[in-house]
This record gives C-alpha cells, structure tokens and sequence, in this order.
C-alpha cells in the first residue's frame, strides 16, 4: 500500500529510526511538568515498552508521538505517517457493528468501499473475530472489543504502532492471550511498537526493550535490552532469565520512584 | 399485657416454621426456577394487575363522592359518575363526533410545533456544540425562555401573530424548545474524548466528525428530548386554544365551551380524551426511539 505523503517528510524508507525523540519536555498550560529530558528511540523491528508509576507521563509521551499533543521543549520527530494508535478503552463506535467499527478508519479516509471492505476483513481474520462481524459492541467481551480495536488500527497498516495500556482493563487469562496474538501480529506484519503498561511482566515478556521511567516528572531511568527471540515462548515467563528482568525492571521502577 | 405476650407467642411460632420450611424447601432449590416462567398471561396480568386495583379503588371513591356526598346536596352536577361520562359523552353521536375533530386538530397544532421545535432546537445545539461562544452567548437565553411563565406571555403572541393556527403553534414551539435544546446538547457533549481523539488522528473534518460521531452519539438524548417535548407541546396546543379561538381551535376550546355551560359528562370526556392524547403521543414517541436507536443503545429499550 502506498500513500501520498506530504513532502516535508524525510524519506522514510531510507530511514529505521522511527521515532526519535531528544530531550523532549511536556509542561501543560498549567504548570504541571509531565516529561523532562526523555531521550527515546523507536527503531524497525522494535517492540519498546515503557512502564513507570501511574501519573508519571507515559501517556503523554505516546500522545505527542501521535501528534495529539506538541511537546514543549526538545525534538520530537517521527519518520512515518502510517501511526497506528490503540486507546485505553477499545473507543468503539456502539452504534456500528464489529465490520464497520473496523472500516472506520479507512473511511475517514475516504477510501471508497470497495478498497475498505476487504482490507476490513483481512484484519478482523488477522484478529481472530471472522464470524463475529454483524455483532454490535455492547455483545461482545472486553477482550473482543480489544481484538476489534486492534484490527482497526491493523487497517491503517501501520509502521509504527502506538498502544496507550490497551489491555490493563482485561483480566489475566484474557489478558496473556491478547500479548501471544500481539507478538503474533508484530512478527507477521512487521511494525514497530511502542507500547505503554504498568504491568512489568507484560512489559519484560513483550518487548524486545523495556524503557522505565520515574514519577513526576517523568524521567528515562533506566533502559534493559530483552535477548528471548520472537516470537516469544510462553513458557519464558517461567525461566530464571525472565525473573531476572523482571527483577531488574522492578528495582529500577522503585530506585526511579524514591 | 396477655395479648403482647400472646403475639411473641406467635410470633415465635411462625418464624419456627418458616425455617422447617426453609429446610425443606433448601434440597431441593432448582425446583422452583421452571415454576418461576410464567405464561403470557400470567405476565400481563402482573403488569396490568396493581395499576387495575388502583384504577377500581379510584372509581370506588368518586362513585361514593359523586353519588353519595355531592347528589345528598343536590349538586352532583360538579362530578359526574364515571359511567355518564360514556353514557352522555363518548356514546353521543355528536359529542364523540365533536371531541374526535377537536383532538385531530389539537394533535395538528401539537405535532407542527413540535417538529418546528425540534428543528430549532437542534439546529441550536448543534451550533452551540460546532461553537463555543454560541453555546456561551445563547444558552443563557435559552434557560430564560423555560423559566418564563408561559400564560403570561400568551396574549402578546396574540398581539403579534394573530388569535388562530399560527398563534397555538407558536406556544407549542415555545413550551417544547428547551428539552430538545438542552438534550441534544447534552447528547452532543457525551462524546468521550478518546473518541474525539480517534477522528483528530484521521484529520477529520468538524463536519465529518458531527455526522459520523457526535450526531449519532446523541440520538438517544435526542429521542428522550423528543418524548419529552412531544408531551409539552400537546399541552401548549391545549393551552393556546383557550386563548386564540380564531380559525378552528381543538380540544381546549372545547372543553373552556363545555366547562362554560356547566356540562359537566361532556368535560370529562373532553379532559380525558385529551390525556390520552398526551400518553398516545409519548407511547408513539418511545416506539420510534426504541426502533431508531433501541438495537445499540441499551437504556432505550
């Protein structure tokens, strides 16, 4: 798929730097400093998880990377415009069945029905909901409305996938199946990810680098390259290698909060 | 003294058996559920029984206060029994016949008025919503025109656009506005911002972001906006009637001509028929919310 972008751009395939961030401060209108000095790189091929205490800015940092927001000190550049970005809460239109919740996106984009609707089943075969197209939101599982938000983005066909703590509404069975399928679609559709969590085993078993940051204002404090391949075994989780990181994140979220 | 200790006696008693069959009853529970699935006649008549009892109760009252209490003084003429109501007013030819064209233009005035409400209406929230300062500036106004005692300023739209059709529609506009305003409003604004957020990230327009967002957001608001007004505004065609009689006036008029010659059978009937305008009109209304917005929207039904 390709897209006309605007010319401003930098060549984006020579690139595989993705996101770049340098020094970027947030201070909102009301004082409140949410970010300071965050050095951040998102590279091709990389799944980055950034975890840190509630309220320490993490959000916030996606939201400029989605261009929401503008930061108010540093550079913050992002050499794609195919972003896809997943919300806290799946965000779906209740009123639109799964199949049209799905379409949405491209057809903010006015791209005509016949472009949208198979790229629409495609990612909902991607997501695993085939047969549950004709459902409206209020008939499906948190989970499911998890699934449908992801293969909305997944329609966009992104480069770069921003993910705001997508599942820390979700119980723990749920939970762990969504991170196998996202690891899945990360190895198949070959994006790069950034994705915010406070969960620091979803982070460890995710990711292939964990960034942690420190309360208010928040801080880059520590940065831990994840060596497992993908696509991940479960059973990582259950070797001492994997409790190690784990370890290792934990301690510096706590050194980075006192 | 005996008869206290007599009732904890008894007292004792009951709550003792209660619990023998509370044991008994405990092995086996899933009995009951199949019992628990009533018929269809049995549902309706759970639904349709209290407000029955109430409804003979009620009649029970007025037949004693009309027949009794009023007819020993001679002036049962003030309430009649509830069956003359049928007897000299809906089973007289002419008096049905009367009532029945004075409700078709009652409902005329009512339902203009109230689709003129609902245009302005949510054309105004609509730009109250697009605009903040619209919303800033005339909302205010708004308020007010809820709060203006509606009788008083009936004669001056009299003075200004006459004593007939247009007149009564007007304070069926008047009376039905601010519920489609303030509830459409609220419906636009209950749009998350994470959904807002959604359409930013496309560069959606505010025009795109209205039809395909904040309108269909808000249509339950507005359909409740809807019930509400629609029930307004056939009291304002009632309403307007007894002051503009030019043209041809409805139900209100009616009524002020049988409540003038003292027929009182005929203004029982006139005044209930026109409340069941009122509950046609609102039951009508629920329908079509329930049929627009009932299959996503969980409240409506």
């Amino acid at each position: 798929m390709t897209l006309a972008s605007p010319p401003v751009r930098p060549d984006s395939a020579a690139t595989t730097t993705l996101l770049d961030f340098r020094d970027v401060a947030m201070t909102f209108p009301n004082g409140t400093t949410a970010l300071s000095g965050i050095d951040l790189t998102v590279d091709r091929g990389e799944f980055v998880t950034v975890v840190g205490p509630s309220g320490c800015g993490k959000s916030t940092l996606l939201r400029i990377a989605s261009g929401l927001e503008t930061a108010s000190e540093g550079t913050a550049e992002v050499h794609t415009d195919r972003i896809g970005y997943v919300f806290q809460d799946a965000t779906l239109l209740p009123w639109r069945d799964v199949q049209s919740n799905v379409e949405l996106l491209a057809e903010l984009n006015w791209q005509p029905k016949r472009v949208r609707l198979p790229k629409a089943k495609a990612a909902i075969d991607l997501v695993g909901l085939t047969g549950f197209e004709k459902h409206l939101p209020r008939q499906l599982s948190g989970g499911m409305k998890m699934r449908t938000s992801l293969a909305r983005s997944l329609t966009l066909d992104p480069e770069l996938f921003l993910f705001d703590e997508p599942f820390g509404a979700l119980d723990e069975i749920t939970r762990e199946r969504l991170n196998d399928e996202l690891i899945r679609l990360f190895c198949e559709q070959q994006f790069a990810g950034l994705f915010i969590t406070h969960s620091v085993s979803e982070a460890v078993y995710l990711s292939t680098k964990v960034v942690v940051m420190s309360g208010r204002p928040g801080r880059v404090v520590d940065t831990v390259e994840v060596p497992f391949p993908m696509p991940r075994d479960p059973e990582v989780r259950y070797t001492p290698e994997f409790g190690k990181l784990v370890g290792q994140v934990s301690h510096a979220l706590r050194e980075g909060h006192s | 003294m005996s008869a206290t200790t007599e009732n904890v006696g008894s007292g004792s008693i009951q709550a003792g058996g209660a619990t023998q069959a509370g044991a008994l009853a405990a092995p086996s529970r899933p009995a009951p559920r199949p019992a628990r699935r009533t018929s269809g006649f049995g549902r309706a008549a759970r639904l349709v029984g209290p407000p029955l009892a109430v409804l003979v109760v009620i009649l029970g009252i007025w037949y004693f206060i009309s027949g009794v209490v009023l007819a020993s003084q001679g002036i049962e003429y003030l309430l009649p029994m509830p069956h003359e109501i049928f007897t000299e007013g809906y089973f007289k030819g002419t008096v049905f016949a009367d009532i029945m064209v004075a409700l078709m233009r009652t409902t005329g005035v009512a339902l203009a008025g109230l689709a003129i409400a609902i245009v302005i209406g949510v054309a105004w929230a609509v730009c109250m919503s697009l605009a903040r300062w619209v919303e800033r500036s005339t909302y205010a106004y708004a308020v007010i025109l809820q709060c203006i005692p509606i009788l008083a300023l009936v004669p001056l739209i009299g003075f200004w656009f006459g004593f007939d059709f247009t007149a009564r529609m007007i304070v069926c506009v008047m009376i039905a506005l601010f519920p489609m305003v303030s509830n459409t409003l609220f419906g636009l604004q209950s749009v998350e911002k994470s959904q807002r957020e959604l359409f930013q990230l496309q560069k959606a327009s505010r025009w795109v972001v209205l039809t395909k967002l904040t309108m269909p957001a808000a249509l339950p608001a507005i359909f409740a906006g809807m019930r509400i007004s629609a029930g307004l505004s056939v009291i304002g065609a009632i309403v307007g009637d007894y002051f503009f009689r030019r043209g041809e006036p409805g139900i209100g008029a009616l009524i002020s001509n049988y409540q003038s010659r003292l027929q009182s059978p005929e203004l029982f009937a006139a005044i209930i028929a026109a409340c069941l305008l009122g509950v046609v009109i609102f039951l009508i209304f629920g329908w079509i919310a329930k049929a627009a917005v009932g299959r996503w929207y969980e409240a409506a039904k």
